[in-house]
């Protein structure tokens, strides 16, 4: 019983500091997969319930490789759920990410507003798994093999999509640039 | 390259910034996770038999059995937490509200120990 005990607290232990390191990515993932702030907090706040659910497990799992793909698979697995949800009630908007530009500062946006802005505007417009490889690598910071995890992709089929989604965010913002 | 004097990447990553969540966000979170693993201890040490005649009482310690087996309580309180609000606009009296919070509780506990 007191090793269960034992066992059970160092487990809460570890929750605690994946949580403290990862809640940030976590917000991000979710705030830029859903676009507003609101539905970001509450799946933020799923993910980890379910991740606390599953922890045990995925450790056990996970062979000492880093949880966070884990927890972003959680999050994207939850976000397809909500949109899935979501789609069934079309009077709720749940792809606007015009909230998007409230995370940029003053600076960013005397500086490069419009830019910026094409580039936001450009990433939405791309497939949702080009669009989900950039934001977990550029928002969050991920490498191929963590972005490869967190899609359920191999190695080498992340390298492409990442590659593709560039050249396809390029092409769609030089089109926008060469119109205006 | 398509715009001018600004590499594609620089701009991505200046698009797509890390966003800090909310304060409220994460002490919200943070207490209930720590509810989570109080709860299901609290619930079964103080529990007591006699409780059990009444039963209002039956579902908190079945819900903590099930939250110290696998957790999932804290979906059970979140979610009945989530649509409480909808359930005291609906309800006709406080003995029909604990009715629905009850039914809601019970609900939520078995899809919870389906999954």
């Amino acid at each position: 019983m007191a090793t269960t005990a034992r066992t059970k607290a160092e487990l809460d232990d570890q929750f605690a500091e994946l949580y403290r390191s990862h809640l940030r990515d976590v917000y991000s993932y979710a705030y830029y997969r859903v676009g507003n702030h609101h539905d970001a907090e509450d799946l933020t706040e799923q993910t980890f319930l379910q991740a606390y659910r599953h922890f045990e497990r995925a450790q056990a799992e996970s062979d000492g490789r880093p949880l966070r793909p884990w927890l972003i698979r959680i999050a994207h697995n939850l976000a397809a759920n909500l949109y899935r949800v979501r789609s069934r009630r079309p009077q709720t908007t749940i792809d606007d990410t015009s909230g998007l530009s409230a995370v940029h500062t003053t600076e960013d946006l005397v500086e490069g507003r419009d830019e910026l802005a094409r580039i936001l505007a450009g990433v939405k417009e791309l497939p949702n798994d080009r669009r989900e490889a950039l934001i977990m690598r550029f928002a969050l910071g991920m490498d191929n093999r963590e972005i490869a995890r967190a899609l359920g992709k191999t190695d080498g089929a992340t390298k492409v999509l990442l590659h593709r989604a560039i050249r396809q965010l390029e092409g769609i913002v030089g089109d926008e640039h060469s119109r205006s | 390259m398509s715009t001018p004097g600004a590499d594609i990447e620089t701009l991505l990553s200046r698009a797509l910034r890390p966003i800090d969540p909310p304060d409220g966000l994460s002490s919200r979170l943070e207490l209930t996770l720590v509810e989570l693993t109080e709860l299901a201890v609290g619930e079964l040490e103080g529990w007591e038999l006699s409780a059990m005649r009444d039963p209002r009482n039956w579902m908190r310690p079945v819900i903590a059995l099930a939250v110290t087996a696998t957790a999932g309580t804290a979906l059970v309180i979140l979610r009945v937490r989530a649509t409480q609000r909808r359930r005291a606009m609906l309800a006709r009296s406080p003995a029909d509200l604990a009715a629905r919070t009850g039914r809601a509780v019970a609900a939520e506990a078995r899809r919870v120990i389906r999954r």
